[in-house]
């Protein structure tokens, strides 16, 4: 889960520059760039998840 | 094409602002020393000396080479028809470098204070448990790296800068003071260290319980507090003039925003914890002061001070309750608050300079080649030109940073011992503790 959501952060980056090589329009450039963003989010939640301390290791 | 020299009073202010920095990271340190625990104090103030001493050598040795500055040699690709520029390509050991009032020559100075200030952040959240050898790597790889790498993006006439020339989005990223290179770097590295060591023992409970662990001295940590503000107004004023091209008579306002937003953030943190807890808690106070200043490096030169104060605000709010959020929810042990203060705060000041910032004119962040496309650019897109960039730090830097954090510590474990931790940092790896006073000589309470 934290290689997945390590690999995510990156696509969405990368989505994220594709938006500002492939869309002039301003709309479309932010919807984009949005949706890169929301990918980065999905990749921080998994990141974030695979780091919780499994029940049997807290003391 | 070079940068254009500054005026001899620019230069003079500029270089006097830059004097100041130190105290930031002074201020800094004696926050994390207090945040942490008595038996680790000795260490902390130790690995702070350390991570200043290998950030400024790492710096000079290949740093600079790759993050140079705007108008100096670079490497470029060519994108759908645009030139991204990448990396600097200086030579090492500040060679060429002319020290004659050479704008470059100040970007040198300044960057030798802030790369050690970037490498103190992760020193917070890696407290009480974080060995010395492997806090001097990591910082030898964020100064080598990823800080040059970033800055150069920013400061450096990088692809970010040129969002503005390049693709009329805004005035292409924009970062006064160093909110995104200096502190969300610094903070994303944190959380990153943070993950890789893991919290410190006893402090996630089975029972779901997450017992504070409080800091030592409360004192080291309000003047702390005091120590950054000096610093940070020579902070985003010398930032201001050297990659904005304000001009010394306006940097009043940069430092009236500076003090503001500060302020703001402190005052709404403790009337928070005062509401929540019954009482203003001190260490978040002093979250929410270091939350303001950070937030105001983004943008104190582009807004106007009553803008500053709800940034400030904001700032308060946001760290505050992302404080209780990381260490309860995300069982992100970080005694420093390091990554709430720095990155969340950081990434809110980038935020605010899309949401608030007035632009009278081009942002001279691009080399001169580049400035009448920028000169041209609306200012419309700003917004979208800074969540490209928090963008960039979530989703190449901390990736980025983790890797290479992750791979030292399978080199060099980052992790002290059980036996370390339960002995204290000072004790297990320096051999002495900051307070030998404290210790209780039994003798001295036996009948004479």
């Amino acid at each position: 889960m934290k290689a997945v959501g390590f690999l995510m952060l990156l696509a969405g980056w990368f989505l994220v520059l594709a938006a500002i090589v492939l869309f002039p329009s301003p709309l479309m450039r932010g919807a984009f760039v949005a949706v890169g963003i929301a990918v980065e989010g999905l990749g921080m939640y998994l990141v974030f998840r695979s780091h919780l301390i499994p029940r049997e290791d807290k003391e | 094409m070079p940068a254009p020299r500054l005026t001899e009073l620019a230069t003079v202010a500029c270089v006097l602002f830059m004097f100041l920095v130190p105290l930031a990271a002074a201020g800094l340190t004696i926050m994390n020393v207090g945040l942490g625990r008595s038996r680790s104090a000795g260490h902390m103030m130790m690995a702070s000396l350390c991570a200043l001493a290998v950030a400024g050598l790492v710096y000079f040795v290949c740093g600079f080479a790759w993050q140079g500055f705007v108008g100096e040699p670079s490497h470029s690709l060519e994108l759908g028809g645009k030139s991204w520029n990448w990396a600097a390509a200086e030579p090492f050991f500040f060679r060429k470098l002319a020290f004659n009032g050479s704008p470059a020559s100040l970007a040198a100075l300044f960057q030798v204070f802030c790369v050690g200030l970037a490498a103190l952040i992760p020193l917070g959240s890696g407290a009480d448990r974080w060995r010395l050898r492997a806090s001097c790597l990591s910082t030898g790889i964020l100064a080598a790296l990823t800080y040059p790498l970033f800055a150069h993006w920013v400061w450096g006439g990088g692809w970010l800068a040129q969002l503005g020339a390049n693709y009329g989005i805004g005035r292409g990223f924009v970062d006064v003071g160093g909110a995104s290179t200096i502190q969300v770097l610094g903070g994303l590295t944190a959380l990153a260290v943070t993950w890789i060591l893991g919290p410190r023992r006893g402090k996630y409970s089975a029972d779901g319980m997450a017992p504070a662990i409080p800091g030592h001295n409360a004192v080291l940590v309000m003047f702390g507090c005091l120590l950054a503000l000096a610093g940070w107004v020579g902070l985003n004023s010398a930032g201001a003039i050297l990659f904005t091209g304000t001009q010394p008579s306006a940097v009043a306002l940069v430092g009236i925003n500076t003090m503001l937003a500060a302020a703001a953030a402190a005052l709404i943190a403790a009337v928070i914890t005062k509401v929540r807890f019954g009482k203003p808690d001190a260490s978040l106070t002093a979250n929410g002061w270091v939350g303001g200043l950070v937030a105001s490096s983004a943008c104190c030169a582009f807004v106007i001070p009553a803008e500053a104060v709800v940034i400030g605000f904001v700032a308060g709010v946001v760290v505050t309750f992302s404080v209780e959020w990381f260490e309860l929810r995300l069982e992100v042990d970080d005694p420093g608050g390091a990554v709430s203060v720095h990155a969340v705060g950081g990434i809110w000041g980038i935020l605010a300079l899309g949401l608030f910032g007035s632009f009278q004119g081009p942002v001279p962040n691009v080399g001169a080649d580049s400035l009448p496309a920028a000169a041209s650019a609306s200012a419309s897109g700003q917004w979208l030109a800074q969540v490209i960039g928090v963008a960039t730090l979530l989703g190449f830097v901390l990736p980025l940073t983790y890797g290479v954090n992750w791979l030292l510590n399978r080199l060099s474990p980052f992790r002290v011992s059980v036996e370390g931790e339960r002995q204290g940092m000072d004790l297990h790896e320096l051999g002495a503790g900051a307070y030998p006073e404290f210790i209780t000589h039994t003798d001295e309470f036996l009948p004479r």
